[in-house]
């Protein structure tokens, strides 16, 4: 059986990737694939965590990780579609009204 | 007893006639706003008599007559109420401000007809009346001071009557800010009778007194400093030495409130409170002795600087702090009486003498500088014999008033035992060269505006007589100036003093079983002096006739030959200057420097800036990180993630976690 640690370092990486494209890319769309990824490197956390233990909680956890995400999918395409309407774009640098 | 159980309407309706022209006056013709000063003042005037017909009903048990209204301030033992109180020394205040404060309210519709601003000058004239009435009837020293912050105030107003004169304005604010001065040591004074005594009112305070000897509280204790302090307040509102100086400036007012309030009533309040307080000052012989000797100063002083004045106001004021000495002189030596007797005769003559000055700078179309006058006897007839009676009495010329008032005066002087005879001897004969001094610079002031060359241009001024209205209170006033003396005068052959008997039962001294042999003594010394006193005056009516009409060129070359003392006095000492550059300017200074730029603009309002400016820097600087950018934001995201694992797993960081929890 693969240890426990294995899955738990290749979480870490996968999650790592996910910041770093989430910090790096400009592209909405990519940013958005990136948020996907650091929350499937959770998913893998827990359900490795949640065989190391022998308890079902962790894979509770990761399928209502796996509905949120749908949810927010749906909604975050539907804001990058009015934002690549708006804006012609999917820059996100040119998406800074926040700003002061 | 109506009047007399009703006391609060004697005040009252000056304060009601303040009211009415105050509010109402503007828009009315000169003759309404007349109506309402002079009848309430008048009203007020008749409600004073019949309290004092009342009073003479009254059987002396039933003197001091204390009625009291109401509570004003109640604080566990203490109780301040709006009482009032009739006695001898009341009735006299009474009778000299109600009567002298009516002539001169209708002296002043002549004098004012002219003015702008003529119902403001009779409603401030009238809250003055009220003021002043409350003063003298008060029961109690919390009252009193109400009275006596209120005739400040009115005065204050008055002097700065022609409010768009800078000079005016000034000398107002000079005389508030130096009577403070004086006020100051007035309360510390109350505070500490309350202190030792436990009450303020007459009657209470003064039944604790009287039965302590002169060294119960220690040669220089609780009376004396007590004593000394009520006089510092004295010397301010009456002018003395060191805080005289706000009186000549207060002439800047118009004539009539010099008259009234600068010579007749307010600053003769001061010699009232220590005659009203005499019960104190027997007992402390120190205080007496500086209130003598502080007294006795200023009245040679002011004498001095009134030799070489100009201005005939000026000369007046000067003569009127030094009469103010003579009356503190008076009650320092122990003779209150006689003090009070010089305040209600000089109350007339003063009075007068200002206001035939009004007559004379009405006549001269507002020329004040006796320089510029000269010959105005034919002229100005009623006002050139008025002014020569005003000038005879306060010259000390029997049988005017000034004569018996000044001659008891300096007898009560002379016979002094407080602090050796010597002192008592050195009074006198400083009273008696200021009495000679007086004399030189009245008549200087006569022959100056009434004799000799004309010298104004004829073609400018037109001299003219003044009104009736200004007249007749001129006539009154000049009446009393002779006769007001005469109360004293059987008292030369032998007979009773009819004032001082009046007011013995206020002023009953301690040891009166030996006042047989001093009154003996008293009568033997009485003639001689007297007669000393008509010489001394005679010499300076002589010495200014000689001067200024027989040879009108020698002052000039005296004052050349003896330039320095003339320069010396003309300038007033210096003593504006000195305390210019010792008081004022450093005061100045400081309130710029210190409590302004450094304490306000650089340390509370430095403070206030400095807050609000860090936060704007620190705003400046941190809304640098709110970039819109939302990468940058999930920076912070990771570094604060970064921070927090660091801090819970990475053991060198551990103490930080004892920190946080």
């Amino acid at each position: 059986m693969v240890p426990t640690n294995y899955y738990l370092v290749l979480s870490a990486i996968l999650f790592g990737l996910g910041v770093l494209a989430f910090i790096f890319k400009r592209n909405v769309i990519t940013i958005f694939m990136s948020i996907e990824l650091m929350l499937n490197a959770v998913n893998l956390a827990f359900v490795a965590f949640s065989q190391a233990m022998h308890k079902l909680d962790g894979q509770v956890f990761v399928l209502f990780v796996i509905v949120v995400a749908a949810a927010e999918a749906a909604v975050g395409l539907a804001i990058i579609i009015l934002t690549a309407r708006n804006r012609q774009s999917l820059n996100v640098e040119r998406v800074d009204l926040l700003k002061l | 007893m109506p009047i007399l159980e009703h006391l609060w309407i004697i005040p009252l309706l000056p304060l009601l006639g303040a009211t009415v022209n105050g509010l109402l006056g503007r828009t009315w013709p000169n003759k309404i706003v007349n109506a309402v000063a002079i009848g309430s003042t008048g009203l007020s005037f008749l409600s004073a008599l019949e309290a004092v017909r009342e009073f003479f009903l009254l059987s002396p048990e039933q003197i001091p007559w204390v009625q009291q209204y109401f509570s004003w301030i109640a604080a566990g033992e203490f109780r301040a109420g709006f009482d009032l109180q009739v006695d001898q020394l009341t009735v006299v205040m009474l009778l000299v401000v109600t009567g002298v404060g009516w002539l001169i309210h209708i002296y002043s519709t002549g004098y004012m007809a002219l003015e702008g601003g003529y119902y403001r000058f009779f409603a401030y004239l009238n809250l003055f009346m009220f003021f002043m009435l409350i003063l003298v009837l008060a029961a109690n020293y919390v009252l009193l001071f109400v009275g006596w912050e209120g005739v400040g105030l009115a005065s204050y107003l008055l002097i700065g009557f022609y409010s768009l004169r800078k000079s005016a304005a000034d000398a107002g604010k000079k005389a508030f800010i130096v009577n403070r001065i004086g006020d100051f040591g007035f309360m510390l004074g109350m505070f500490l009778l309350f202190r030792t005594f436990g009450t303020l009112d007459f009657v209470k305070l003064f039944d604790k007194v009287t039965p302590m000897s002169p060294e119960a509280m220690g040669h220089l204790g609780t009376m004396t400093v007590a004593g000394l302090l009520l006089f510092m307040g004295a010397a301010g509102k009456s002018a003395q030495i060191p805080l005289y100086v706000w009186l000549p400036d207060a002439m800047e007012g118009p004539t009539p409130v010099s008259a009234l309030i600068h010579a007749a009533t307010m600053v003769t309040a001061g010699v009232y409170v220590v005659a009203r307080s005499h019960v104190l000052f027997m007992r402390a012989p120190t205080a007496m002795l500086v209130v003598a000797i502080v007294g006795c100063a200023t009245a040679l002083f002011a004498a001095t600087i009134g030799l070489v004045q100009t201005d005939i106001k000026k000369v007046l004021a000067y003569s009127t702090v030094s009469q103010l000495g003579y009356m503190f002189l008076a009650c320092g030596v122990g003779a209150f009486s006689a003090g009070i007797f010089h305040l209600m005769t000089h109350a007339f003559f003063k009075a007068l003498l200002f206001l035939a000055a009004g007559s004379v700078i009405h006549a001269m179309g507002g020329e004040q500088d006796m320089l510029h006058m000269g010959g105005l006897s034919k002229k100005i007839k009623w006002t050139y014999f008025t002014m020569l009676t005003g000038t005879l009495a306060i010259a000390g010329i029997p049988p005017l008033a000034g004569f018996f008032s000044k001659d008891s005066i300096l007898l009560s002087a002379y016979q002094s035992e407080n602090g050796g005879p010597k002192v008592g001897h050195i009074l006198y004969a400083a009273g008696l060269f200021t009495a000679l001094l007086t004399s030189f610079y009245m008549f200087r002031l006569i022959f100056l505006t009434f004799f000799g060359k004309e010298r104004y241009d004829e073609h400018h001024v037109h001299v003219h007589e003044s009104p009736k209205s200004m007249l007749v209170p001129l006539a009154i006033l000049g009446l009393l100036s002779i006769v007001g003396g005469w109360l004293a005068a059987p008292a030369f052959w032998g007979g009773p003093d009819y004032f001082a008997k009046f007011l013995e039962p206020v002023f009953a001294a301690p040891g009166a079983g030996e006042a047989g042999t001093a009154e003996a003594v008293a009568h033997a010394l009485e003639t001689p002096l007297a007669i000393v006193a008509v010489i001394t005056a005679l010499a300076g009516l002589l010495a200014a006739y000689w001067l200024y009409v027989k040879q009108p060129s020698k002052p000039d070359t005296l004052a050349k030959s003896f330039g320095g003392v003339y320069r010396t006095l003309y300038n007033k000492y210096y003593v504006d200057e000195l305390y210019a550059a010792a008081i004022v300017r450093p005061l100045l200074w400081v309130s710029t420097n210190v409590l302004w730029k450094t304490i306000d603009v650089a340390t509370i309002d430095g403070a206030v800036n400095g807050i609000a400016e860090g936060a704007t820097a620190i705003g400046d600087g941190t809304r640098r990180t709110q970039s819109g950018n939302i990468r940058s934001y999930a920076v912070w995201v990771v570094i604060g993630a970064i921070v927090v694992v660091a801090v819970v797993f990475w053991p060198p960081m551990k103490p930080v976690l004892g920190v946080v929890r």
